[in-house]
């Protein structure tokens, strides 16, 4: 792949309002997705800024976690799922057969709905991932990543004395950052987020929140979520998704007070959705 | 890999550690490959070690032969006199002896001549003329089956032998009584060439196997040959045969000490193949006959009413009962302590292995409640009990899976809940009930060990009529048969096991059918 | 006459006598009803039809209950009754002597017009005849006679008011618990017959010598240390595990995990088949294809040896039945338990914890040997122990390919003895529990079902936990 071509998908398509400021971090053009023969997103194409949060909101069913799942790859893992289109990251396809997803997914992580620790200790629910990609140089190394991992997702002074109970004794807002500290501790540059908060309490849904600003300042963070409030709340620019296509996308504050389309007025409005 | 290795998307060190892993991934994956692979070879292996045996139990030889039934030996059979075999087996052995004089003076080949034949092969026939008047002063043309040794070497199962064609001979000389002497210049040489490459030690060595040479009706026993010329001893026959007929031979390479079946037999069997007299027929009798101590008379018959009217047993307890408890539990049981228990104890049930129910039936149905032993009755209890565990718990989720809106649909409009299991859930949950059952009346079917105990094993020579005369069962005739000691055993074995896999499968593709149109509805 | 009346075709006249007063119950108690509802004010509360039914249930319960104690205790009482009335010169038999004439005798009796010639003989046959027609006439007499009067009494307590379908509902409701309880029956069955034989044997041969004793020679001489065949027996089923755990686990992995739908729906019955399969085929598979095949590898292994001058003589056994032989079979006869259930737990792990460990970066071996089996631990752990339970009960496999000779012995190739092999050959052919020899198959039979009902008691807690966990 050629140096021009790399450029012009960090400019954009043209066709999109990108935010000029930010860096490009991800940038998709013309995808599409099929689950045994039938059509999930149409022609979406989306630039994704760097050390920003970018929030994909819209109606159930609108495609936006099928997307998401778009950008580590992870729809390989569901028999009869196709994707067409580019996905360019630092200039590369990463849909091209040359990438391999096991890599792909160690730079972008990914965390889900209902939290899911794996049935294993604290430690080792964060050891795991710098352990299969050998990011650890012996046990020191990875107490290290451990707590480092587990201080950035805020969760450090409620865990460092029972490092050892098993993942899932934790409530479920703790097992939620958790996992997010078991994305981190990969050394990720982008954060998928599927409705993160979607099981959890008001209280936790907070802290969640307030750890998910934190955390802008070093990555690059995409959260798809149901709830206007919560895009409004924690993300700088907002795509609307609608019966699996790209209705709008810009900046958060625009999206809410002067949408240009007429769908995502409505949508924000409350008046379906 | 080259362009897209370099940074910034991956680290060479990265890079390396992923083809580590990803060739641990490749051979994880072959790991479950080979592991459904033995799997599925054993059952291959298996099922086609059991086909090759009963299909050459399938068919067997039989002898043809006139037996003149005259009126003097005969005339005053009734239909209530024990059958004739003495007399019967007395015109065979005749007629074998008329057709074989050189066994008339020699009490050795005498004995070797009754062993084509056994004695209670002529049972049947014998039955058959004091069944029917009118064969009495008539000549029946008959065909008994060759002993079973001799069955088994002509399908090749015993003694590997192989025929070489040798052609027509030059000179046949008589050198002194019983010994000939054929010569014929190069005549032999495929022969010595055959027995090289089979590793026949040179005939006439002691040890080694035998060469038989026959012509037309007469067969000789070669002890010494060379590439123009044998000579050896006349087993059957006349030399004049050798003159006029050409010449084959018959390699055999065990030597005679080693196997069941003599040269002297051999002459005879190929005289008597000769004749056009031994056919290779369906084995029918496998299932018309009941079980003897000859193989090539033995059939499964009686077994297979045993094992069905031990079904019948098992049918007529187990699935009532198993249905009816699965209704109470799924249904009615109060959630308490007593019912848990019930659970836990069907689970463990189902789990129990099969030979402690044997010794349950034998203490207590056999030692405490007297019932007769052997008894078709008494192994159905057993396998009823058995199986019980397997019927409660299909039929537990038979019940499971009806909707709870179809109950709610019922209560609602005033009916019992006697009446909404009867009326509306039973109806719904009746395929997978039915499928429950017939699976574990198939595994009722195959039981062996709780049958032994309670003595099921004993040779029953009648079909049973009843549920309480002695009888045996199917996979317990597998078990006697299969630990006999003469090879004919083996592939009848294979035989019956092919009947009872046959009775499994029936009820399997009725399992797979109802299953089929449950699933549409 | 008595003893004429001892030919009568019992579980016939039961059957008729129970559906005739069965019949006259229900209309008995239908006209009844049907009364009530022409000449009564009010409603009455069931419907004739259950008013039927009612009467029925009681006149059919009395009849039932005398059937199932005549055919359970007839015989036996009828032994009893004869035995003690036998004159003083039969005490020189011994009691395994008298039971055996006794069953002769009422063998005998059983045939109409027997006679065998012998007077003795045929005289305690006649007399047995005699008290087989008392019995069954006395029978016959109390069924009808407690049949017409539940009928009676049930009839009387009809009214307009009286709830009868509720009456016969909970009947019934009984009637299914009763059911249900055979499942207990039987283990309380299982339990005092093992226990009160085992008690009888321990009587005469201490529990120490029995369970930690080396030597095992029931059959000839009184040598009862059943240590060898405790050893057999998990020699062998050890063997089995060797071949059924791993690839009863990778088969269960490769379906659950890799296999598409299409090869999975062809090779998971295929491996059912496996399970189908009666174990007396396995048997004579053993006896027919493995186990001299095995004998041929350490023959050939033997050979080797010695000419690489490795060994003096020959190191294995090779025996013609052979404990490996037994294993091998029973391992593939195990496969599809560990296989089938497996694959049930894996599948229960929640695809959550995958796409989890997909996320990561995980390949698809380190998320199934990471986190899928780790999760699914329990269940399979439980699959193994349930698949144990399995090959040390095993019977048939044993019994053709494992062999007779009690002795501890690490070789594989040699034949050993098990628990199940020698229950079997101590009881067939035997119909008097009363030496230490047919005892001692009790004996056995109560360790082999502690042993097993350990084993199941576990694995079906640890499966119960598993699936309130993920379900």
């Amino acid at each position: 792949m050629d140096g021009t071509r790399a450029e012009n998908a960090a400019m954009g398509t043209g066709v999109l309002p990108d935010a000029p400021d930010a860096s490009v971090r991800m940038s998709c053009r013309h995808i599409n997705v099929f689950y045994s023969g039938k059509q999930a997103i149409y022609d979406v194409s989306l630039n994704i800024a760097d050390r920003s949060v970018t929030a994909l909101i819209g109606p159930s069913g609108c495609g936006k976690s099928t997307f998401l799942r778009c950008l580590n790859r992870m729809n390989d893992t569901i028999e009869g799922c196709r994707v067409e289109g580019e996905i360019l990251m630092e200039g590369k396809d990463i849909n091209s057969p040359s990438i391999d997803p096991v890599l792909l997914r160690s730079r972008v992580g990914m965390v889900f709905q209902k939290p899911n620790p794996f049935p294993k200790s604290i430690y080792e629910n964060i050891a795991y991932g710098p352990r299969i990609h050998g990011l650890a140089e012996g046990r020191e190394d990875m107490d290290e990543i451990v707590e480092k991992s587990l201080k950035r997702a805020g969760l450090w002074e409620e865990v460092k004395d029972r490092l050892t109970a098993a993942g899932t004794s934790l409530s479920g807002g703790q097992q939620q950052r958790l996992c997010i500290a078991r994305a981190i501790a990969v050394r990720p540059e982008v954060i998928l987020m599927d409705e993160p908060c979607s099981a959890l309490d008001p209280i936790a849904t907070a802290r969640i929140e307030e750890l998910i600003d934190d955390l802008r300042k070093r990555y690059c963070i995409i959260i798809v979520t149901h709830s206007m409030q919560q895009a409004a709340r924690v993300s700088q620019r907002t795509a609307f998704f609608h019966l699996g296509a790209l209705v709008e996308v810009g900046d958060t504050d625009q999206i809410f007070t002067s949408p240009r389309e007429r769908r995502t007025e409505d949508y924000i409005t409350g008046r379906f959705g | 890999m080259s362009e897209s290795s370099s940074p910034p998307f991956a680290s060479e060190k990265a890079l390396k550690r992923l083809r580590r892993r990803r060739a641990a991934d490749r051979r994880f994956k072959w790991y479950g490959r080979l592991a459904i692979g033995f799997a599925l070879s054993a059952l291959a292996l298996l099922l086609a070690s059991i086909a090759t045996q009963a299909v050459s139990a399938a068919s067997y030889h039989v002898v043809a032969f006139d037996l003149d039934v005259d009126r003097e030996t005969f005339g005053n059979v009734t239909p209530d006199a024990l059958p004739p075999v003495d007399e019967v087996y007395r015109r065979v052995h005749e007629d074998l002896l008329a057709r074989f004089p050189e066994a008339i003076d020699d009490p050795a080949k005498r004995h070797a001549l009754n062993g084509l034949i056994t004695r209670l092969a002529v049972l049947p026939e014998a039955r058959a003329i004091v069944r029917d008047r009118r064969a009495v002063g008539a000549v029946r043309h008959v065909r008994l089956p060759l002993s079973d040794d001799l069955d088994l070497y002509l399908k090749g199962a015993i003694a590997r032998h192989l025929t070489v064609p040798v052609g027509r001979v030059d000179a046949v000389q008589d050198v002194e009584t019983g010994t000939i002497s054929l010569t014929g210049e190069g005549a032999f040489t495929r022969l010595l060439t055959a027995t090289s490459l089979e590793g026949v030690p040179s005939p006439g060595m002691l040890g080694g196997g035998s060469v038989l040479l026959s012509a037309g009706l007469s067969t000789l026993k070669a002890s010494s040959l060379d590439s123009s010329g044998a000579s050896g001893t006349l087993l059957t026959g006349t030399l004049q045969d050798f003159r006029t007929h050409p010449v084959r031979a018959q390699l055999i390479l065990a030597p005679e000490s080693e196997r069941p079946v003599t040269d002297q037999q051999i002459a005879w069997l190929l005289a008597l193949k000769a004749d056009g007299r031994i056919a290779r027929v369906p084995h029918w009798s496998l299932l018309t006959h009941t079980d003897s101590t000859q193989p090539e008379l033995a059939g499964a018959l009686a077994a297979i009413v045993g094992s069905l009217l031990t079904l019948l047993v098992t049918a007529a307890l187990a699935i009532p009962v198993g249905i009816l408890a699965s209704i109470y539990l799924e249904e009615f049981a109060p959630r308490n302590r007593v019912t848990g228990l019930i659970e836990v104890n069907i689970n463990n049930l189902a789990a129990v292995p099969s030979i402690v129910f044997g010794l349950l039936g034998a203490a207590v149905f056999l030692g405490a409640f007297g019932l007769p032993r052997s008894a078709p009755v008494v192994g159905g209890l057993v396998l009823a009990l058995l199986i019980l565990p397997v019927v409660i718990i299909a039929s537990r989720s038979a019940l499971k899976s009806v909707p709870q809106s179809v109950r709610d649909a019922a209560l609602a409009i005033g009916a019992s809940r006697m009446q909404t299991v009867f009326h509306h859930v039973l109806p719904l949950a009746a395929p997978g009930m039915l499928t429950g059952a017939i699976l574990g009346m198939a595994r009722a079917l195959g039981e062996t060990a709780p049958l032994l105990l309670i003595g099921m094993v004993a040779f029953v020579a009648e079909v049973p009529r009843s549920p309480t005369d002695e009888a045996t069962a199917l996979p317990v005739l597998i078990y006697s048969w299969a630990t006999q000691a003469e090879r004919a055993w083996e592939p009848m074995t294979g035989a019956v096991i092919l009947i009872l896999l046959t009775f499994l499968i029936a009820m399997n593709i009725v399992v797979v059918f109802l299953r089929r149109q449950f699933e549409r509805r | 006459m008595l003893s004429e009346l001892g030919h009568l075709p019992m579980d016939f006249l039961l059957l008729a006598a129970a559906v005739t007063l069965a019949s006259l119950g229900f209309i008995a108690g239908r006209l009844r009803a049907e009364q009530f509802s022409f000449n009564g004010d009010e409603h009455p509360n069931s419907r004739p039809n259950a008013h039927g039914y009612f009467v029925l249930m009681w006149s059919l319960v009395p009849v039932v209950l005398v059937g199932l104690g005549y055919t359970f205790f007839g015989e036996g009482t009828s032994r009893a009754i004869l035995r003690s009335e036998l004159p003083a010169g039969f005490s020189i038999l011994s009691p395994g002597e008298l039971t055996t004439y006794i069953e002769t005798v009422a063998r005998a009796a059983r045939m109409p017009d027997f006679l065998s010639g012998e007077r003795v003989f045929d005289t305690v046959t006649d007399r047995y005849g005699e008290i087989r027609g008392t019995l069954n006439l006395l029978t016959l007499l109390l069924a009808c006679v407690l049949s017409f009067g539940g009928m009676v009494l049930a009839r009387r307590s009809l009214s307009p008011a009286f709830r009868a379908r509720q009456h016969v509902e909970s009947g019934i409701e009984w009637f299914l618990f009763l059911c249900a309880a055979l499942a207990i029956a039987t283990t309380v069955g299982i339990v005092a017959s093992l226990v009160f034989e085992s008690m009888r044997f321990f009587a005469e041969v201490p529990v120490w010598d029995f369970l930690f004793g080396t030597r095992w020679n029931a059959q000839t001489s009184a040598e009862f240390g059943a240590l060898p065949l405790f050893f057999g027996t998990f020699m062998i089923s050890f063997l089995a595990m060797v071949v059924a755990a791993p690839v009863g686990l990778f088969a269960a992995i490769y379906l659950s995990e890799y296999a598409s739908g299409r090869v999975r729906a062809i090779i998971k019955p295929l491996l059912e088949i496996l399970a189908g399969i009666p174990t007396v085929v396995y048997g004579f598979f053993a006896l027919l294809v493995i186990a001299p095949t095995v004998r041929t590898v350490a023959l050939w292994i033997n050979a080797q040896l010695i000419a690489w001058g490795l060994a003096d003589g020959a190191l294995l056994a090779a025996q013609p039945t052979s404990a490996l032989a037994a294993g091998i079979v029973m391992g593939i006869m195990v496969i599809p338990f560990v296989s089938s259930l497996s694959d049930d737990v894996i599948r229960a792990v929640p695809q959550s914890l995958r796409d989890g460990a997909f996320a990561m970066g995980a390949t698809k071996s380190e998320a199934i040997r990471q986190v899928v089996v780790p999760a699914a631990l329990p269940g399979i752990i439980a699959a193994l122990l349930l698949a144990v339970s399995r090959a040390i009960g095993e019977t048939m496999i044993v019994v053709m390919a494992a062999g007779q000779r009690a002795r501890i012995s690490p070789d594989p190739t040699s034949d050993l003895t098990t628990i199940t092999v020698q229950i079997v050959s101590l009881l067939t052919g035997e119909s008097e529990f009363d030496s230490p020899k047919t005892l001692s198959a009790f004996a056995l039979g109560l360790v082999l079902f502690l042993v097993t009902l350990v084993f199941n008691l576990v694995a079906i807690t640890v499966v119960k936990r598993f699936r309130e966990k993920y379900e």
